[in-house]
């Protein structure tokens, strides 16, 4: 009788007991499997071709068909692409983020084409190959009148070479701006066989440099504007580091110093100098174009060819030494410091830079197309630099021979720490997202 | 009556002939060379010397920077225009087949009117080009000509 009754308490409580079990395992599960979903968008199977460090995917967000240059997120997940050229008489393509990660286009302005766009308190600011604009925002984030920008520069020197004009902000209202000199090395016959320097190089009086402006200023030209800092080829990928607020940027050193000074260099010599420079400037540097290079193999400032040099007779010391210097020709369009949450510790104030491939390498291997990581520590440089993101190219022949399929150009960070690249070949836009797992 | 006509008639015909012959002072109307092995090999050499480090070694050139040899209108057409390329270099920015480009060529008129032919022969005859070579004669008269104007 007591058997009885305690096996059938024992069923039910058993009964009983399976409910509430089975809802806690349901429950545990459709957390763990909904926190999947709502802690990023998933990067593509393939990673959109990309090689990445362990942890680290890729996805697609939007090709655009276009040149796609420099580039801005916004924590509302607006997307703002900088074109080369317009496509249908505009130049700053607009982009909406779904939960998935992609981007849908929703429109574009701005009928000129050009490589600089940069947000900073309310503004979006954006750069033909003359003229400095911005737009006024909304508290979403959106450009309020896309037709009527402010004109904040004007005038700027544009010759058929460098002639882009990649900016950048700081935090206290002023407005850093590329001026790249129509030149290579400022000989009498640009790019000419034994061709001299001009003595005293003119160019640099409204070229070579970094020109600082005021934010809010309309229709400044050079008058209103200060040389910030001079000797500087073409810079292309610039940022202002937060950490110790300093102005950063990527020069493209010069070429063709064996197609001008065959007597001195080699092919191969020609192929690994000069190096690609990272600078941290202070106003007033002079990091010494066209009068030297930097010899990235020798680790010293070399006097230039076309201005007396001999390969080995060293430069003034006047002039700035690099932070850091990384190989020839690798053309970086893109310098961003990482200050996300997402990735790795070690990333955190270190710097990615998007190195756009070579050309001027041949007939040596070109060498590039992909995005590298700088350790920083403490405002510096520290460390060894690291390839990031690879094969842009599609394959190392491809690499080789300059014939990628994508160039990254454009860097930008996300409001949840993804990296954002853009290819200014076919006007692919990837994310590059990491995964604790 | 009739001999001052006839002086007339021998003074415009003679007059209407010198005029053909000084109008267009065209490019001398030479035997287009030979493609010869040699020719090739010479013109490769100073191709790889000269070209190569822009236009690179199979002629695509690079995108917005240094156009393409490779089946372009300035390569396969007019020899005058395409000759003045290599002794005046190119700085125009003009477009070529609807592209432009931003680097500037320098001038190559220190190249003798020799390697002149033979590279453009060479140029016209590789990376999927099939053109008539270009003749030191030819190279030789727009020099003159340049020189003349």
């Amino acid at each position: 009788m007591v058997c009885n009754r305690f096996t059938t308490v024992k069923k039910i409580m058993k009964k009983i007991l399976y409910i509430p079990a089975l809802l806690v395992v349901l429950a545990f599960f459709s957390l763990y499997a909904f926190k999947n979903i709502t802690s990023g968008p998933k990067p593509d199977a393939d990673n959109v071709g990309l090689k990445l460090p362990e942890g680290f995917g890729a996805l697609k967000v939007a090709d655009i068909g276009a040149k796609a240059r420099h580039i801005v997120v916004t924590p509302q997940g607006i997307i703002y692409v900088k074109l080369a050229r317009v496509k249908e008489e505009k130049g700053i393509i607009v982009l909406k983020e779904n939960s998935d990660g992609r981007a849908q286009i929703t429109g574009g302005f701005g009928n000129y084409g050009g490589t600089g766009i940069y947000l900073k308190d309310g503004y979006l600011y954006a750069s033909s190959n003359k003229e400095v604009y911005r737009y006024k925002l909304n508290d979403k984030n959106e450009v309020i009148d896309p037709n009527n920008p402010e004109m904040i520069v004007k005038g700027l020197k544009m010759g058929r070479q460098h002639e882009t004009k990649s900016l950048v902000l700081d935090n206290d209202g002023n407005l850093y701006v590329n001026i790249g000199v129509p030149s290579n090395s400022c000989q009498e016959q640009d790019r000419g066989l034994r061709s001299a320097g001009i003595p005293g190089c003119p160019l640099l009086d409204s070229a070579a440099g970094i020109w600082q402006f005021k934010k809010d200023k309309l229709n400044q030209s050079y008058s209103e504007g200060i040389r910030y800092a001079t000797g500087l080829r073409n810079v292309v990928g610039l940022d202002w580091n937060q950490q110790n607020n300093q102005l950063f940027v990527m020069q493209h050193g010069r070429d063709n110093l064996n197609s001008s000074w065959p007597e001195i260099y080699n092919t191969k010599e020609s192929a690994e100098l000069p190096a690609e420079c990272l600078y941290a400037l202070k106003k007033g540097d002079n990091a010494g174009w066209p009068f030297m290079y930097y010899d990235g193999i020798q680790h010293k400032k070399i006097v230039a060819p076309e201005y007396g040099g001999d390969k080995k007779k060293e430069a003034d010391a006047k002039y700035i030494d690099p932070a850091v210097a990384y190989p020839a020709h690798m053309a970086p369009n893109g310098l961003l410091f990482y200050t996300g949450n997402m990735f790795p510790e070690k990333y955190k104030n270190g710097a990615f830079i998007a190195f756009h491939g070579s050309w001027n390498r041949a007939p040596e291997p070109q060498k590039g197309f992909f995005v590298v990581f700088q350790p920083f520590k403490d405002g510096k440089p520290s460390g060894d630099w690291e390839v990031f993101a690879d094969n842009f190219a599609g394959s190392a022949e491809k690499a080789a021979m300059n014939k990628a399929d994508h160039r990254p150009c454009g860097l930008a960070q996300g409001a949840d720490g993804s990296l954002y690249v853009t290819d200014d070949a076919k006007g692919t836009i990837y994310r590059i997202v990491y995964n604790k797992k | 009556m009739k001999s001052t006509l006839m002086i007339l008639l021998i003074l415009t015909v003679g007059g209407a002939k010198l005029l053909a012959q000084t109008k267009g002072k065209k490019v001398v109307a030479a035997k287009p060379q030979a493609v010869t092995g040699a020719v090739m090999a010479n013109g490769k050499k100073i191709y790889n010397q000269y070209c190569l480090a822009c236009h690179m070694a199979d002629g695509a050139g690079v995108p917005n920077m240094n156009p393409p040899l490779t089946k372009t209108s300035y390569v396969l057409g007019d020899k005058t225009r395409l000759i003045n390329v290599i002794l005046n270099g190119l700085a125009t920015g003009e477009e070529i087949d609807g592209e432009t480009y931003t680097n500037v060529m320098p001038a190559h008129n220190f190249l003798s009117d020799q390697e002149v032919a033979d590279v453009l022969s060479f140029v016209r005859n590789s990376f999927g080009n099939k053109a008539a070579g270009i003749s030191v004669a030819e190279v030789k008269a727009i020099r003159i000509k340049n020189t003349k104007k």
